[in-house]
């Protein structure tokens, strides 16, 4: 697959990233964001021990650069907090900005992963793909439905496997083609 | 680290700040000089995606700060050429790729925030009451 720009978001360890520098080819700028500095040097070590440049920006979703990457990016990869803990959790492990926001997710485990669903596809370029992990718990359904009716992305689930306790999956979105379904 | 593909996609986005807060410029920077692989088709895929006036007066700040002699050419022509030459592109590919602001601020040219730039890594985190 070509793509120019490919970009993580919460990329943490930075092992997501570095793998699909070792799957694309090389003509891709990878660009990485956590809103932890302790993640984003161990994203740059883990890209660096791999050969592959990752580019890691500390920062919350796409803040800093989302005016420049609109339409723009053609991979969005986003493994969010997806576990369902109690909703004040959730803001104050995203205020302390420690290990806690990797995975505390809210009432449905869905409220950090909801505030990028609704910009994701201001940043998908033409023929751009989003990729979440989410799990069972989370709705999938509902989250395909909504992404199609609000924003027009539509979307399929593309691996499904049990780890652990966790049903989890992955979702890849796309833009919808006008006049097709 | 920084590199100036990356800085051309950085913009200023404090409260309220939404104009003339691009590209965000330079001060104080140390500056790590790194090979990349020279690939051509990559350039030409990205050169569209770039703010060009924001690259030629980055890469001249940049080139301020560290003798040219160390740094190697930074000259780019003010307008994208049309045609591109081998000259152009390896210029290009060393701007773009090959220099990494390692230490350094990053400033913002209309509402002054200071983003600081720490072991490669660019903090572009807000305050919560600094959030638009």
């Amino acid at each position: 697959m070509n793509a120019t720009i490919f970009l993580e978001i919460g990329s943490g360890s930075g092992c997501v990233s570095a793998f699909a520098g070792k799957i694309l080819d090389t003509s891709t700028l990878y660009l990485t964001t956590d809103i932890n500095y302790r993640a984003c040097n161990c994203t740059r070590r883990t890209g660096s021990q791999n050969n592959v440049t990752l580019d890691a920006i500390q920062t919350s979703f796409t803040q800093a650069l989302h005016s420049r990457l609109k339409n723009s990016v053609d991979i969005i990869c986003f493994n969010p907090p997806y576990v369902p803990t109690v909703s004040t959790e959730v803001s104050e492990a995203q205020d302390l900005r420690g290990i806690e926001g990797s995975w505390a997710g809210g009432s449905d485990g869905m409220q950090v992963t909801n505030i990028f669903l609704s910009v994701v596809h201001e940043l998908l370029s033409f023929n751009g793909r989003f990729y979440l992990v989410a799990l069972k718990e989370n709705n999938i359904p509902e989250i395909q439905s909504r992404m199609k009716t609000l924003y027009q992305l539509e979307s399929k689930i593309v691996l499904s496997r049990r780890a652990g306790r966790e049903h989890l999956s992955i979702v890849r979105f796309k833009r919808a083609l006008p006049g097709l379904s | 680290m920084v590199r100036l593909i990356t800085h051309n996609l950085l913009a200023c986005h404090a409260k309220g700040c939404t104009s003339n807060n691009f590209p965000l410029q330079f001060q104080n920077v140390q500056i790590e000089l790194k090979e990349a692989e020279f690939n051509p088709t990559f350039l030409e895929t990205f050169m569209p995606k770039l703010e060009w006036k924001a690259l030629v007066d980055s890469a001249k700040e940049a080139s301020a700060t560290i003798s040219r002699y160390i740094l190697g050419n930074t000259s780019l022509p003010l307008e994208q050429p049309e045609m591109l030459d081998e000259e152009f592109l390896k210029n290009l590919h060393h701007v773009l790729l090959e220099i990494h602001v390692e230490e350094g601020i990053m400033i913002c040219p209309n509402c002054k925030h200071n983003y600081p730039i720490s072991n490669g890594i660019p903090n572009m985190l807000l305050a919560e009451h600094e959030i638009g």
